[in-house]
């Protein structure tokens, strides 16, 4: 057992036992460390402002994640390398090729979310498949907001910094990783201080023993909802037990019944897997939150929390999965939608915490459509999420429908009535008239800043609409979807 | 010693060399980098370093104090009690204020109208309204103090819409304008066609990155000095004296540069100043007052929400006879800027076009909403939404392309040139601009080829529209047009340029910075721009009205020739040659046949005691207005440009995508092309995001429920047009004597987002095949299009 976490900032050791569960990343860099460059523009994970960089080292490779500093608290760098925008210069003061691009091409202007860009550039720099596709740029930036430029000179500055032969981390490569070896360490850690509790169990095993003697502790994976409470609500965390810590529920697995992502995996990890199987549903991952959101944020985080708008939920409840939970060492498993009880309530008992969720495989002939609907395309919270999954016969008769909706009702929710309304009738003209009606008896939707129950009833009873007009054959296939930047027409 | 100077810089010296000549002395060569050339942004080293200081950046002083303020939650009530027992005895608090505790006056009117009380008194007037505040010694700890106040309130009825306050009585917070022409009701009732209507037009949060933040520190004999992230230093000063009751001479008032403004800072900093300072002034000690995102979206004010009335008759060929126009705007609990804000939406109301009889009202609305305030554009962009929904109106009207009627009612030159306002229009050049881009972005093809798809798409559709501005430059305000600059050579030969305004990310201090290098022909690290205080220039007006480089620009102008002037006589004398033989040059200063370096030239102007420091000023000419007879000459010029925008539509969700957009701007010979497009770039995209995904939200309790970014949208990086072209208008120098007959660029650019909402419009004509005009409102979020739609889909098919 260690009562202390260890990482790196730039070259400078930190061996911390004396922290709270509450101090962010933000306010210790900018206060402690009088690292001012990482700036605050809204404190809770929506600007990017304070992107910093965040190395780990995993499976012996070394791995870059942009993570939003606000709402990541200092306990969670345990075993890390954090670089922000100070450390980027060389030694002899040359400016890294992402930020002389970007003055080059005039990608700053007020200059205040500058630093946040830089880094979310260098970090999609590092990634080993990064393209100068303006849909790739896009989506490495989403969680980056500019007031001045309109974007187009910074798009521009990282096409011109991808083309940079090197950058000064590639010479410090193999420096980091002896640093990062020395520091990964299987001990569970323990800090205990007036100020609070702060556990970080390295196994499912510990998690299950720490988590059923102190049912009462907050359990945090990637806390981009977590660092919120603090960081808005002002809420103390007396005792914190880390998820993500634990080495065996950090991994996804093709198993012969379906794809199991465990608790610990971040959406950024489990995307392509999910996407291979369902696209749509990739498609929907692409756009949670941002790089920095899904770099951390946990697929069982997302359902833990239990709320009504997470993304996640409807497109695994669709797919059919099942979620997988513990208490010590009892486990049960139940279908996703089960979990959801009401507005703020779940299925989960004192001291049990998720291992991981299993997404069955596809049937061949699954039909899976995935709709997000939100006022912004990116990093926006849906003000719908309609996610259809039906199979059909060979007479063109559903034999089987699975229909989820986010931001429909108190919790995600199947669309029963739908489903009813569909299977066993034939996909036509007249079944899509009885589900859009079906849809109405289902949800019962609020009015709020994202959309009113007017719009959501009828996005909702649309969305059926488009998913029809995607999976039926016509004469003409209509253009459903708007094209966005799916196609890069600038090369 | 003159001698010896003169000795040291024969022609065998280093510094003095023979003059080659490379351009008539007339037209000198430009420095690099010199004015009317690109430079970089003078901070953008440090920007992308994390060196750029900003207010909370700043090394903290010692026994420094946080304040936070604790604010409304009743949009109208009268406070009963004030229990803040609970807040005092919160861990790290040090103490907590109220109104009671300002020593000089609880007022921050900008305008002097004494109706906006720095804390609340027995009133509050908005939710969010700051009643007390608390100073703590962690930023946390006064935070989560503030959250213990104990407040009673008396709930006194609140109006919060504009429709709630014409039902109550039509409140005002300024005197309302009329500005007419003619007689338009006579030319209404003769018109061949008439046509009214109605358009709601959403306001808009500023959202600048950087939130509101002030550092006091006392000083001796009562003196304070606020570093505050304010577009308005000298308004700031004068705010920060009189609530501390003591002199403008004990103020200063400093900002290097702000994480954005957008007009959001140019009063909205005066209440973090204030509280700040009245924070120092209490305990002694330095003091900092940074806004949490939520606190300041829901305490500061914002774009002005407006509904505009129109009444316009035109004749069959889409002119236009005559405009009636009301222009009704939310203006929340207090004046602020609203008067002149809402006056220059009417200033703007004709957009391009000559209204033959025309009459425009104001109805500058009191809500018990935040106090609405500067915002890029300033009421103008309003005006010209209103004035181009009138020319939809009358293109579906008539059956003509808007781009038709939009050439028809351009203003003219020497006829058809009389402004709502009567003013002439001398420079009109919105046809031009809209014809040639038109062709350059091949708009007429496109249109009709996108008509031709939309008939068999049945879920998506296409729109197109091309839209211009005209927007007026100067201060409606006569007397805010003027500006101030300091300019000192140091006998190093380095050169400091300080002028009164403000950098807030577009470039001024960098275009400052390069009149400088033209005129003394030096290069960039020989020219030093300082941060802006009110103790070296003072009595400035706040960086806005795109006023920036304008005013500032021609005062440092004045104040380096009055330094050139010196030098000019001191070469002309020291080396005998006549002073029209002395000129600055990239290589040096010509003097007669030597060329002597720029250093050399000033170590010896120094020995001969020649002053190497000036102050410059500057007033725009030409200019007038008065409101009482709504005649005068408000504005120096006009800047000009054009926009097509190519939208998609979702008519199953009402999504939209910006697919491309091609802009030609007029920026005169610009003063540094990289950064102007950089204004019209950015400046288009907040224009769309304004009229499309922005959208506030209050509920009923006048609590605004959009105030942080989770819920508030501004465009992302995926929502600039996949195609964006951007130009500026060749060979187009400003006929007014402007700095390097530059124009002004900080404003114009962002009604181009105008040409957007014109786009989605015309997709949505193609449910009825383009015979009615769809009246598309703002903010065009998917809700607002789809609701549209379905209006349109409800109404018969021709």
């Amino acid at each position: 057992m260690r009562d202390h976490i260890q990482f790196y900032l730039g070259d400078q050791h930190y061996r911390l036992s004396d922290i709270t569960p509450e101090t962010t990343v933000l306010d210790w860099l900018r206060e402690a460390c009088h690292r001012t460059g990482t700036k605050e523009g809204c404190n809770e994970g929506d600007c990017g402002a304070c992107t910093v960089l965040v190395v780990r080292l995993e499976n012996n490779q070394l791995t870059w994640k942009a993570v939003n500093a606000c709402i990541q608290f200092l306990w969670m760098l345990d075993g890390t390398q954090l670089f922000t925008v100070e450390d980027l210069r060389s030694p002899d003061g040359a400016l890294h090729p992402v930020q002389q691009a970007m003055v080059d091409l005039h990608g700053s202007q007020c200059g205040f979310c500058t630093p946040g860009f830089v880094m979310s550039m260098v970090a999609y720099s590092k990634k080993a498949e990064a393209s100068a596709k303006e849909t790739d740029i896009n989506d490495a930036l989403a969680g980056n907001l500019c007031r001045c430029t309109g974007y187009a000179p910074i798009v521009k500055a990282m096409k011109q910094a991808l083309l940079a032969p090197h950058d000064k981390f590639e010479q410090e490569q193999s420096k980091i990783i002896t640093r990062l070896t020395a520091l990964q360490n299987a001990d569970m850690a323990e800090i205990n201080t007036p100020h609070g509790s702060i556990s970080l169990p390295r196994t499912a095993d510990e998690l299950a023993s720490a988590y059923q003697n102190a049912p009462n502790a907050t359990l945090v994976a990637g806390a981009t909802d977590v660092g919120l409470w603090v960081t808005k609500r002002l809420q103390t965390l007396p005792h914190v037990i880390s998820v993500s810590g634990a080495q065996d529920l950090k991994k996804i697995e093709h198993r012969p019944d379906g794809l199991w992502i465990g608790a610990a995996t971040p959406y950024a990890e489990a995307q392509k897997d999910i996407a291979t199987l369902f696209p749509d549903a990739g498609e929907v991952i692409r756009r949670i939150g941002s790089a920095q959101v899904r770099n951390v944020g946990t697929v069982c985080g997302n359902i833990g929390n239990g709320s009504p708008i997470g993304d996640g939920p409807p497109l695994f409840i669709a797919a059919g999965a099942t979620l997988h939970l513990r208490r010590g060492e009892t486990r049960r498993t139940l279908p996703l939608e089960n979990y959801f009880l009401a507005y703020g309530q779940q299925d989960r008992q004192e001291g049990e915490f998720i291992e991981g969720i299993l997404i069955p495989y596809p049937e061949p002939n699954l039909r899976y459509r995935a709709y997000k609907v939100s006022k912004r395309f990116d990093q926006d919270i849906s003000a719908i999420l309609g996610v259809f999954a039906f199979t059909m016969d060979g007479n063109g008769v559903i034999t089987k429908a699975r229909i989820a909706f986010g931001g429909m009702a108190a919790t995600p929710k199947r669309a029963s009535a739908t489903e009813a309304a569909l299977v066993g009738k034939r996909w036509d003209e007249h079944a899509l008239i009885a589900a859009r009606e079906a849809i109405q008896v289902d949800f019962a939707p609020l009015s709020d800043m994202r959309g009113s129950e007017w719009y959501r009833r009828t996005v909702a009873a649309n969305l059926l609409t488009r998913c029809f007009a995607e999976t039926t054959k016509m004469p003409q296939q209509p253009e459903t979807r708007l094209a966005g930047w799916k196609e890069d027409v600038h090369g | 010693m003159g001698e010896a100077v003169k000795m040291q810089i024969s022609p065998a010296d280093a510094d003095v060399k023979p003059f080659e000549n490379r351009g008539t002395p007339s037209d000198p060569a430009i420095v690099e980098g010199g004015a009317s050339t690109s430079l970089k942004h003078e901070s953008a080293r440090m920007h992308v370093s994390g060196e750029a200081t900003y207010i909370d950046d700043m090394p903290e002083p010692r026994g420094l104090v946080h304040v936070v303020p604790g604010l409304s939650t009743k949009a109208h009530a009268r406070i009963l009690s004030l229990d803040l027992d609970a807040v005092r005895a919160a861990p790290g608090v040090i103490c907590v204020l109220t109104h009671k505790d300002v020593p000089g006056h609880n007022q921050v009117s900008p305008v002097g109208k004494n109706d906006e009380p720095l804390l609340a008194e027995d009133i509050v007037s908005y939710y969010g309204q700051p009643i007390f505040i608390v100073i703590a010694d962690d930023r946390q700890n006064a935070r989560k103090a503030a959250q213990l106040a104990r407040i009673t309130y008396e709930e006194l009825p609140a109006i919060l819409t504009i429709a709630q306050a014409r039902e109550a009585g039509s409140a005002l917070v300024w005197r309302p304008l009329e500005m007419k022409r003619g007689n338009v009701d006579t030319a209404l009732s003769k018109a061949p066609k008439r046509l009214n209507g109605s358009i709601t037009i959403g306001g808009q949060e500023h959202f600048y990155l950087e939130g509101q933040a002030a550092l006091a520190q006392p000083g001796e004999e009562g003196e304070m000095r606020v570093w505050s992230s304010t577009q308005h230093p000298t308004e700031t000063q004068h705010m920060v004296a009189h609530v501390l009751d003591r002199p403008s001479n004990l103020v200063t008032v400093e900002i290097r540069r702000m994480g954005g403004g957008f007009g959001g800072k140019e009063t909205q900093a005066n209440t973090p100043a204030c509280l700040a300072a009245l924070a120092a002034n209490v305990t002694g000690r330095a003091a900092k007052m940074r806004l949490d995102r939520d606190d300041d979206m829901i305490m500061t004010g914002k774009r002005h929400d407006f509904v505009v009335d129109y009444d316009v008759g035109f004749d069959e060929t889409g002119h236009i006879l005559a405009v009636d126009m009301v222009l009704a705007a939310r203006c929340g609990w207090s004046a602020d800027l609203s008067g002149p804000v809402i006056d220059r939406a009417l200033f703007h109301a004709d957009n391009a076009y000559f209204y033959p009889d025309v009459r425009f009202r104001s109805e500058p609305l009191k809500t018990n909403t935040q106090s609405n305030t500067a915002y890029r554009g300033f009421g103008g962009p309003q005006g010209i939404v209103a004035a181009e929904r009138v020319i939809e109106e009358i293109a579906f009207a008539t059956g003509l392309d808007p781009l038709d009627v939009r050439l028809r009612n351009t203003y003219g030159t020497g006829s058809r040139d009389i402004t709502p306002y009567h003013m002439t229009v001398e420079d009109s050049i919105a046809s031009e601009i809209m014809t040639q881009l038109a062709e350059n972005c091949d708009y007429r093809a496109r249109r009709h080829a996108l008509r031709a798809s939309n008939t068999h798409s049945p879920y998506i559709r296409r729109g197109i529209a091309l839209t211009p501005v005209k927007f007026g430059i100067s201060f409606t305000a006569t007397h805010y047009n003027q500006a101030g600059a300091l300019v000192h050579i140091y006998t190093d030969g380095s050169v400091q340029v300080n002028h009164g305004g403000t950098e807030m990310g577009q470039g001024l201090h960098t275009k400052m910075v390069q009149i400088a290098m033209r005129e003394f022909g030096l290069t960039e690290d020989r020219v030093r721009i300082t941060a802006t205080t009110t103790g070296k220039v003072p009595n400035t007006s706040a960086t806005a009205a795109s006023s920036g480089a304008d005013l500032n620009g021609m005062a440092v102008l004045d104040a380096i020739s009055k330094i050139k002037q010196r030098l000019v006589c001191f070469a002309a004398e020291h080396w005998e040659v006549a002073e029209g033989d002395v000129h600055f040059l990239p290589e040096g200063v010509q003097v007669g046949e030597a060329l002597v370096s720029f250093p050399a030239l000033v170590k010896a102007a120094y020995f001969a005691r020649v002053s190497l420091s000036s102050n410059g000023f500057y007033k725009t000419p030409k200019i007038s207005w008065n409101p009482d007879t709504g005649r005068g000459r408000p504005f120096y010029y006009f800047a000009y440009g054009a926009a097509c925008a190519e939208v998609a539509i979702d008519l199953l969700t009402g999504e939209t995508r910006i697919e491309r957009v091609d802009i030609l701007h007029d920026a005169g010979q610009s003063l540094n092309p990289a950064i102007d497009i950089g204004q019209i770039e950015g400046g288009f995209i907040q224009g769309a995001g304004w009229l499309t995904m922005e959208e506030l939200v209050w509920d009923k309790a006048g609590h605004l429920r959009t105030h942080a970014p989770s819920t508030y949208k501004i465009p992302a990086c995926s929502d600039r047009p996949r195609i964006f072209n951007v130009s500026l208008l060749e060979a187009a120098p400003n006929r007014e004597a402007t700095i390097f007959r530059s124009k002004a660029v900080g404003e114009p650019p962002f009604v181009h987002g105008v040409a957007v909402l014109q786009a989605i419009s015309d997709a949505l004509a193609s449910l009825n095949n383009y015979t009615l005009c769809p009246q598309l409102d703002t903010p065009a979020t998917p809700e607002c299009i789809l609701r549209t739609a379905e209006r349109l889909r409800a109404l018969p098919v021709p």
